[in-house]
């Protein structure tokens, strides 16, 4: 059955349902048949189709496809059926329908025509997603997950602002480039940079990714920078201001990722660094660039999926995450071990892996288009990678000190996850022809060329030397259960405090008012009660003699009034 | 890992460095920029920029470690 007009995200969300209806091997075959055979019928669905509605007087475009949209479609289903087989052997149903309902909402957004409907889906997506974080059911992770909703529900609520503004300025429905012109552009810009995790607003995915649960943390690093990058891509490609943008992200959390001690917040640290790539190639925005940026966009997926279930594995088997707790467990752990430095070499762009066929096209790009400075940065930061990301990684976890830890291989479709990563990092980087007919823009970049593999192993192998050589000075900073403070600090600690500041300063006025107001109502009370209290002189009388009193009182001053009145006249 | 297989990885590593050093006396690299065509340019640059990778990683570390517990427990 194919249906060229079926919206990806319906399977999913279908599939979300049935799954939280069933359990068992029936919940399993649903959960692989919902990328399964979504994936089919997509690829059966070409460039074109596009899906046409009305509602409350606007014109919605719910499904629309093209190239761009087809990839990230084919994308998130390998995407999920990785995150999905890796979880297979969970008993949590919240954790499953939770990851369909994501995947679902993450196709929505990419297949998205008009800026309402990719509102929509952008909140569903930070509304799914908080609950793989919450799955972990822990302190930590509830609290997590609340500063992550609070952020990617800003960043929902910027995107509206700037889409109804967008509206009223007689601007158009449909999502298509952008342009940071006037107000709402700028609000859009925001709102796609929270979730692409910009410069000092990226500090959510370093804080709640590593507080999911070992399977969720995979479906999560999947979809939800990866949207907020195909909406750039669409939105704002060849905007300049993402070249320095894209710099900074990949420069600064390389050095936070070589202190980090939690080896998936280390993975949450290399993934900005990753986008940091994605976001300058799409402010370049050159064919090549794009190209360029979309390709390592689908690559990241794959090979940091592969880095964070062999971490995830790691966690499950011991319950450790830390650097400073691992080591040594390339003895038990032997196949993990090497499906984990196959994702590293892929990172770390190694000739034959998949990371080398994609960000060497960023990195060409930004140097024809003049940019020599962010070319160097870029180096560095492609150095850098390898340094924390493809050899601290396994070394800590795999290798370093043998802490004697009992530990056996993960549940077997973890590892059949892994392998199909694995398979894949090394299909794309042996055979980038497969990826390359997939990029919008027809493709002539060469990755292999004989300088551009001998200049690549040379910065790679002697980032590697640079580790050796500091380990064995003993200058490399040892792991250390520590926090290390970023731009989260701002709100975790600064805004609490300065309320509280604010609140001493104004504590002294404030009771100074209380003070007047009780004061006065003390003199009232008195008052009141010198005249009514029993001892009082209106409390003399029964209340009917007061009463005919103050009647009296009453005639008199109208009699007055009256004798005024007459001799006035 | 134990020294004899430390040591085995090293020597490895030592050698593909130097080979891959040596290599750039025997071809012509199409150089993509200025810089790069000076020989052994990405082998210096990929090995400081590392080591000030770490060392400047030290000094944050200085600068923004705090203890375990700072945002408080269980958090």
């Amino acid at each position: 059955m194919w249906l060229a007009e079926l919206p990806p995200f319906v399977p999913f969300y279908a599939a979300a349902l049935l799954a939280g209806l069933t359990r068992g091997r029936i919940r399993v075959l649903i959960l692989l048949a919902a990328p399964l055979l979504g994936g089919l019928q997509l690829l059966g669905v070409e460039s074109g189709v596009e899906l046409q509605t009305r509602f409350l007087g606007y014109e919605l475009i719910p499904f629309r496809v093209d190239k761009l949209s087809l990839l990230f479609g084919y994308l998130f289903h390998i995407g999920a059926l990785l995150a999905i087989v890796f979880s297979l052997h969970v008993r949590d149903t919240l954790q499953h329908v939770a990851g369909l309902c994501y995947a679902g909402s993450a196709l929505g957004a990419v297949f998205a025509g008009d800026l309402i409907t990719l509102f929509v889906f952008w909140e569903l997506l930070a509304v799914s997603s908080v609950f793989l974080i919450w799955a972990r059911r822990s302190e930590r992770a509830l609290a997590a997950g609340f500063r992550y909703l609070m952020m990617q529900i800003f960043s929902g609520v910027l995107l509206l602002a700037g889409v109804l503004l967008h509206l009223q300025q007689g601007g158009s429905l449909q999502f298509s480039y952008i342009g940071l012109d006037g107000l709402s552009g700028w609000l859009i810009f925001i709102a796609f940079g929270i979730k692409c995790a910009f410069p000092l607003l990226h500090n959510w995915l370093t804080d709640a990714y590593p507080e999911a649960t070992p399977t969720a943390t995979v479906f999560l690093s999947a979809m939800t920078t990866k949207v907020a990058v195909y909406a750039l891509a669409r939105g704002f490609p060849g905007t300049e201001l993402l070249i320095y943008i894209g710099v900074v992200m990949t420069c600064f959390p390389i050095f936070y990722a070589v202190i980090e001690n939690d080896l998936r917040r280390v993975l949450g640290y290399s993934m900005i660094n990753q986008i940091g790539f994605m976001v300058c190639g799409i402010g370049i925005g050159t064919q090549l660039a794009l190209n360029g940026a979309l390709a390592h966009a689908f690559n990241e997926v794959i090979f940091k999926g592969l880095l964070l279930m062999s971490m995830g594995a790691v966690l499950q088997v011991t319950g450790r995450i830390n650097g400073s707790d691992l080591g040594g467990l390339y003895k038990t752990m032997p196949k993990t071990a090497a499906l984990c430095i196959i994702g590293a070499a892929s990172i770390s762009a190694f000739p034959l892996f998949s990371g080398f066929v994609s960000k060497a096209m960023i990195m060409t790009a930004v140097l024809e288009e003049g940019h020599d400075w962010a070319w160097l940065f870029l180096l560095f930061a492609s150095a850098g990678v390898f340094h924390h990301a493809g050899i601290k990684i396994p070394y800590f976890a795999f290798f370093s000190h043998d802490r004697g830890i009992a530990a056996t291989e993960p549940p077997a479709n973890m590892l059949l996850a892994m392998l199909l990563a694995a398979l894949l990092c090394v299909l794309i980087g042996s055979y980038p022809r497969l990826l390359y007919e997939l990029l919008p823009f027809p493709v002539t970049y060469q990755a292999y060329d004989f300088s551009h593999v001998i200049s690549q192993l040379q910065l790679l192998l002697f980032a590697a030397l640079a580790f050796a050589w500091l380990n064995l000075q003993g200058l490399y900073p040892p792991e250390l259960r520590a926090v290390n403070l970023d731009s989260d600090w701002s709100y975790r600690r600064l805004l609490p405090l300065t309320v509280q500041r604010l609140l001493s300063i104004g504590q002294p006025l404030d009771a100074a008012v209380r003070r007047w107001g009780a004061g006065c109502a003390r003199s009232l009370i008195n008052t009141l009660s010198r005249h009514h209290a029993p001892q009082g002189l209106l409390a003399r009388n029964w209340p009917t003699g007061s009463m005919v009193l103050w009647v009296a009182l009453l005639l008199g001053a109208y009699l007055l009034a009256y004798l005024f009145e007459v001799s006035d006249q | 890992m134990d020294n004899s297989s430390v040591r085995r990885v090293l020597v490895v590593l030592y050698s593909c460095c130097a080979a891959l050093l040596v290599i750039d006396f025997l071809y012509h690299r199409h150089s993509v920029h200025p810089w790069d065509s000076w020989w052994g340019f990405y082998a210096v640059y990929g090995f400081v920029g590392c080591v000030l990778l770490v060392l400047i990683a030290k000094l944050l570390r200085k600068l923004v470690k705090r203890p375990e517990d700072y945002y408080g427990k269980g958090n």
